[in-house]
């Protein structure tokens, strides 16, 4: 079953890409922490960002017109393992780049796609996602941040909240109530691009467990906004957000957001460790886990290649990625608890516990575990 | 001839050869003539054995999708086993005997526990570095016991005699377990079908059970682990034959791990019925863990690839697996 997962090959043409981004990610990455780098994709760097878009290593899937690469998934799956294995700080153009573009793109017009891809190929223009709101979690088809139509264009009304990156970002792409109400469910939704400097428009970090604020409540009071803020068709909002949630969560970021410790702790071992057998068993066990992870997200890569949408596909690997990613500093803790008389760095002391303390994190953001298990029973036909 | 042209009458003809009445019947000591003759008149015996000995010539890549397939129905014979050993021996000019063979690495001559052994005419067994392929009747095979089960302990009072290839530098434990990832595979996605259909079936609370959200959740855990077993099984064989040691250990590890809780979630969810020797289920669940067992658990291989990755430890796990069991 699920047969259209298979064993797929990374093109040549696309693996050339790696280490000419490798060097890039390197000159960007001296001197900086392990346990920053284990930050990666919630590490914000507009200054690496821009970097990355003049190398043109961002909008690798859009068309030349709106200064992209033309190139396959394949390009992006390269280079975003490669920012990923090393924890690059790619925060700022992360959604822009992943999911906000190619939403353009599909359903935007003329005008939206010259304003805003040149300027996300640039680094220059960062998204954040408007989805979850205090009363919308996992149904997102109840929210209640709701836009009405006026002589010039739309006026928003309403909350958004656990909005990554908010602070930081120049637009939002939200998903607001455009007609009917919260009992129409997923009918009558819209998407609309938020100017996130508009007057009305009240940003709140929120402060994480880690210490960071990389997320945030956003507050929309009477904002006015011009017709074209619209995105693709009015009523149309909830089949576009699927279609963004598939770009959401087939990356191969869903497997990598531990990887940074864990070649931190194999590096600990290797110099550092006398009697060896049960870390190298456990080495093999993640290494073993990882080999298949990512044949699966490239697999996973190659439907989007074929262009499809692999809804399916996609929560299937996320799942099952999320439960490894979130496995990595459980099983490292105990390994290094395991030998309390061996000195343990304290960088790698720090990296494990911030991993450790943002883990759950990993199976709620782009859809919980439970919500994708839902998606592959339906995949399974019980549904 | 591609893998795709030949799975479909390869499915059929298993299907038929090889239903699970059929397999009832040489688990219960059934002579497997019958069923070898029709394999070996088939062609699919010599599916790996190279062109110029007569055969179809295909890579273990290609192969991987029948390999499986040999895993789905459960086949009592060592038709994976004999399509490698007929490859090794075809390479280097040696003719195969008809009979079914298994693969033995020997430690003091005497093998572990090898599925199928006593349906086997011979062994191919590692020596030191070398294979040898030799009849079985000059060995002693002890039986496991376990109910139905084909597998035994093959014994030799002397070192075997017969034709002798030098041994991969892999080892045939390597290979051995490369088929046994497939065939675990294979078995787990027949499990994931039947699993499937009974939730859909079976009625309870007025509702058929697969509408419940607790067993969905199951159902969904047991295909995330059913597509990770498929693809190991598939880097496994993504480098031919011989296999790499660390794209072996990859595959065998993955699907060792995962052939629990297949099994496990196979039968939770069919409850009683499940565990029943009647109903088809157990001929599978029970090689889930025959199988896992054989030619390596997931921590004897997780040892030997964590020895290769502890050894590269400057390196990015990123570019371990992609210089090992990469696609």
């Amino acid at each position: 079953m699920f047969e259209t997962l298979t064993l797929s090959q990374l093109p040549k043409e696309d693996e050339a890409l790696r280490e000419p981004v490798r060097a890039l990610i390197a000159e960007a990455l001296q001197g900086v922490p392990t346990s920053h780098r284990a930050r990666s994709w919630q590490g914000f760097d507009a200054k690496f960002s821009q970097a990355l878009g003049r190398a043109g290593y961002l909008g690798l899937n859009l068309p030349k017109a709106y200064g992209g690469a033309e190139r396959g998934p394949f390009a992006r799956f390269v280079v975003v393992e490669e920012l990923l294995s090393a924890g690059a700080p790619v925060a700022a153009h992360w959604i822009a780049d992943r999911q906000s573009a190619p939403l353009i793109l599909n359903y935007g017009t003329q005008a939206q796609r010259e304003f805003y891809l040149p300027r996300v190929c640039r680094g220059e223009a960062f998204f954040c996602i408007g989805m979850s709101e205090p009363g919308s979690g996992s149904d997102l088809a109840s929210v209640r941040t709701s836009a009405e139509r006026t002589s010039t264009g739309w006026r928003l009304n309403g909350q958004k909240i656990w909005t990554t990156n908010a602070l930081h970002s120049h637009y939002m792409i939200a998903l607001v109530r455009t007609s009917g109400s919260a009992s129409d469910r997923q009918a009558g939704l819209s998407q609309l691009i938020v100017d996130l400097k508009a007057p009305g428009v009240t940003i709140r970090p929120i402060v994480d467990l880690t210490g960071d604020a990389h997320f945030a409540e956003v507050f929309f009071d009477n904002v006015e906004l011009a017709e074209d803020a619209l995105i693709g068709k009015e009523g149309d909002g909830w089949h576009q957000v699927t279609a963004e949630l598939a770009f959401e969560r087939s990356g191969p970021e869903r497997i990598y957001s531990s990887v940074v410790l864990l070649d931190a702790w194999i590096r600990h071992v290797a110099q550092a460790r006398g009697d060896k057998a049960e870390a190298i068993r456990l080495a093999g066990r993640l290494t073993a886990q990882l080999a298949t992870l990512r044949a699966m997200s490239i697999a996973t890569t190659a439907r989007l290649a074929a262009g499809e949408s692999p809804v399916i596909e996609a929560s299937l690997v996320k799942d099952l990625g999320t439960s490894f990613e979130q496995s990595v500093p459980a099983l490292i803790a105990d390994d290094l608890g395991a030998h309390p008389d061996e000195p343990i760095d304290a960088e790698l002391y720090r990296t494990l516990l911030y991993v450790s303390h943002v883990a759950p994190s990993f199976s709620l953001r782009g859809g919980t575990r439970e919500i994708l298990r839902g998606i592959i029973a339906r995949g399974l036909g019980l549904r | 001839m591609d893998s795709h042209e030949l799975l479909d009458p390869f499915d059929k003809l298993l299907a038929d050869v090889a239903a699970p009445a059929r397999t009832r019947e040489l688990e219960a000591g059934k002579p497997v003539n019958e069923l070898w003759e029709t394999l070996q008149e088939s062609g699919f015996l010599d599916a790996l054995t190279p062109e110029v000995a007569g055969g179809v010539g295909l890579s273990l890549h290609d192969a991987a999708p029948l390999l499986q397939a040999l895993g789905r129905h459960a086949v009592a014979a060592p038709v994976a086993e004999t399509m490698v050993a007929r490859a090794l021996l075809g390479r280097e000019g040696i003719e195969c005997p008809d009979g079914p063979i298994v693969l033995a690495p020997l430690h003091s001559l005497r093998s572990a526990v090898t599925p199928l052994a006593r349906v086997a005419s011979h062994a191919l067994v590692q020596i030191d570095e070398t294979l040898v392929l030799t009849p079985l009747a000059a060995a002693t095979l002890v039986e496991t016991g376990v109910h139905r089960s084909l597998a035994g302990v093959l014994s030799w009072g002397s070192p075997p005699a017969g034709p002798s290839i030098p041994a991969p530098a892999v080892g045939l434990r390597a290979v051995a377990a490369v088929l046994r990832a497939c065939a675990i595979a294979g078995a787990a996605d027949r499990l994931l079908e039947m699993t499937t259909a009974y939730a859909r079936d079976r009625v309870q609370f007025g509702k058929p059970i697969g509408k419940l959200q607790a067993i969905q959740q199951q159902l969904s855990v047991m295909a995330e682990q059913v597509v990770a077993a498929r693809l190991a099984s598939q880097l496994g064989c993504a480098g031919g034959l011989p296999p790499g040691l660390e794209a072996a250990a990859v595959a065998k590890q993955v699907t060792s791990i995962a052939a629990v809780p297949v099994a496990e979630i196979a039968h939770a969810v069919h409850g009683a019925i499940g565990i029943s020797e009647e109903y088809d289920l157990q001929l599978y669940t029970r090689r889930l863990h025959e199988w896992r067992l054989a030619d390596g658990s997931e921590s004897y291989w997780a040892s030997l690839l964590g020895a290769a990755r502890i050894a590269a430890a400057s390196q990015s796990s990123v570019d371990f697996i992609r210089a090992t069991a990469g696609s």
